[in-house]
């Protein structure tokens, strides 16, 4: 092994594994549980590597490429680790006319990531714009990781960011 | 407006009647409101006699595309040969809307109470709730109560599952959505086979739309002729609908109302009309994909299939999008266009380029760098986008730029005259 070079641990193992198990008894094929695979891969890392795209294709008998295909269709797949809060803000036209752009700006402020898609320094944030999150009724709606937040404004936005630091 | 509220007085409140009572989402709470009763005798029913009654109510699909869902069902193999599936589309993410989200926060035992009548109509015995992934809450509340009703035992052989999206608007769409279950990319396969043939696993199946699912209940409950006869101006629309209100008006939120109700009394009276000193500029009445309508169109127009035809647009999804006269209208075009370059799935050229270059011509006008032949060329780009792709994401980017540009059309010519301040896009 090459200095620097971690062995890479199973995500499926233990309890992810008992879950997966679990996931394949819904569908008749194998390949059908690639979505919630997935998605016990994000829970468990926070992110999904490479190493770990292979690890499912491994498990479920597909290929790497095949699967790296599906996580770069879907947007809430992290291919990079990301800040401890993760922040998605809709900005799509209903609440783009409720002021969106100015939470999003607040949001970047307030948190110190500065940039769309950046971290902060800190490694606490990482803030997103996303389209529309289906809450247009609640403008502005942003996820800070799983929480669903509804009717954000810019004067809000100093709170939540003390709340969730 | 958020729950609980009291429903305005022009209502009609069969869906949202639970909504705000955090009870009804317990199953012992829906089972004191008279929830599973209808399952349990439709699982005594033969299937035939409850596709007939769902044909004889009218009651069409809720997603968006207004199809009878009676008929729907009827499609499926009469001849069992294979397994049926059912697939529930919970991937609400037409901008405008937010019916389901509300439907499965405050009454997930409704949705799964249709989805098993409704699998039994199709004969299915496998059921899966695709809810998108941004979703957390409904996901969370529909999980509970799959397992309260589950472990009750009141579905008979069916087995419903909930399946998680991970983030693509395009699994709305019904061929992209059975895909995705599939562990696939979102991409909508070309019809035929229709579903009803080769649906999800190759196998006979049927999708149905959260809010056309929880109707199906009161449906059976109280007879086909009850809901046919709530209808306000044609007969071809019946039952009521939820209109989800948003943008710039007073009391955004849904709203149910029968259908046919005037989409002037819907805004004015219901959403509590626009912000003070403001006038209404335009209005999107069936999510992003519909053709916007300008004022008097909009005062004139009735909300059910037929009345929104006549005014030059759709019902489509019932999520009403208000402008009013502060709303730069390029802008807002440019963000639905935007919205339509990210969603797309990227396999059909007309879409996949015609989406993009729709956006950054937009965005070229709004940063003052426009010229006269752009409007053309948005024209003609949404010409070739129309009617020419596997699915109709395209011909919905292109619905609001050629509506716009026919009705706001000053707005796009201030901004390439100069008019008006160019702004960062």
């Amino acid at each position: 092994m090459s200095a620097g070079t971690q062995e890479y641990q199973a995500v499926f193992a233990g309890k992810p594994r008992a879950q997966l198990e679990e996931v394949l008894t819904r569908y008749p094929t194998k390949q059908a549980a690639l979505l919630p695979a997935l998605w016990l891969v994000q829970r468990e890392r926070g992110w999904i590597s490479d190493r770990s795209m292979t690890e499912v294709a491994e498990v479920l008998g597909l290929t790497p490429a095949y699967v790296k295909g599906v996580v770069t269709f879907y947007t809430m797949y992290h291919q990079h680790p990301v800040g401890r809060n993760f922040v998605q803000i809709c900005t799509t036209s209903p609440c783009n006319l409720c002021g969106a752009e100015d939470v999003v700006r607040a949001m970047l402020e307030h948190t110190g990531a500065k940039d769309l898609g950046a971290t902060s320094s800190d490694g606490q944030w990482t803030v997103i714009e996303v389209e529309c999150l289906g809450a247009c009724g609640f403008a502005t709606p942003m996820l800070i990781n799983d929480d669903f937040i509804e009717s954000v404004t810019p004067e809000r936005v100093a709170e939540l960011v003390k709340k969730y630091r | 407006m958020g729950y609980p509220h009291k429903p305005h007085a022009k209502e009609t409140v069969v869906l949202s009647k639970h909504f705000g009572d955090p009870e009804a989402r317990t199953y012992k709470g829906w089972v004191r409101r008279g929830g599973y009763d209808t399952l349990h005798k439709a699982l005594a029913t033969d299937p035939a006699a409850i596709i007939e009654e769902v044909k004889a109510s009218g009651l069409r699909g809720r997603g968006g595309a207004g199809f009878p869902t009676g008929l729907k069902w009827s499609f499926m193999p009469k001849e069992k040969k294979k397994p049926h599936y059912l697939c529930v589309n919970a991937d609400e993410s037409e901008p405008g809307t937010f019916k389901d989200r509300e439907i499965m926060r405050w009454t997930p035992h409704a949705l799964l109470e249709g989805t098993a009548i409704a699998a039994h109509a199709i004969r299915a015995e496998v059921a899966y709730i695709y809810v998108r992934g941004e979703f957390t809450e409904p996901l969370a509340i529909l999980e509970k109560a799959l397992a309260e009703a589950s472990t009750a035992g009141v579905f008979g052989g069916i087995k419903i599952y909930l399946h998680r999206g991970a983030g693509a608007y395009i699994c709305g769409e019904e061929t992209a959505l059975m895909n995705s279950i599939e562990g696939k990319r979102g991409n909508p396969r070309i019809k035929p086979p229709f579903p009803a043939a080769s649906g999800v696993f190759g196998m006979p199946t049927t999708i149905n739309n959260v809010e056309t699912l929880v109707a199906v209940p009161p449906i059976l409950k109280n007879g086909a002729a009850w809901y046919k006869a709530m209808s306000l101006s044609n007969p071809k629309s019946t039952g009521t609908k939820l209109f989800s209100v948003c943008g710039h008006i007073a009391k955004p939120g849904n709203y149910e109302v029968t259908m046919g109700f005037p989409l002037k009394d819907l805004l004015y009276e219901l959403s509590g009309g626009m912000r003070p000193g403001r006038t209404l500029k335009a209005c999107i009445p069936g999510g992003s994909s519909v053709p916007i309508l300008n004022r008097e169109e909009s005062e004139s127009c009735l909300l059910d299939y037929e009345g929104c035809v006549e005014r030059g647009t759709m019902l489509g999804s019932g999520g009403v999008i208000v402008f009013d006269d502060t709303a730069d209208m390029v802008y807002q075009i440019m963000r639905l266009a935007r919205f339509y370059a990210h969603e797309s799935c990227a396999q059909c050229t007309q879409c996949r380029e015609g989406t993009a270059w729709t956006t950054r011509i937009l965005e070229r006008i709004l940063t003052g760098q426009g010229a006269t032949k752009d409007l053309d060329l948005l024209l003609d780009l949404a010409d070739n986008m129309t009617g020419k792709t596997i699915c109709v994401l395209s011909d919905s980017c292109a619905a609001p730029v050629v509506s716009g540009i026919k009705k706001f059309k000053s707005e796009f010519e201030a901004y390439i005259a100069g008019k008006k301040r160019p702004v960062a896009a």
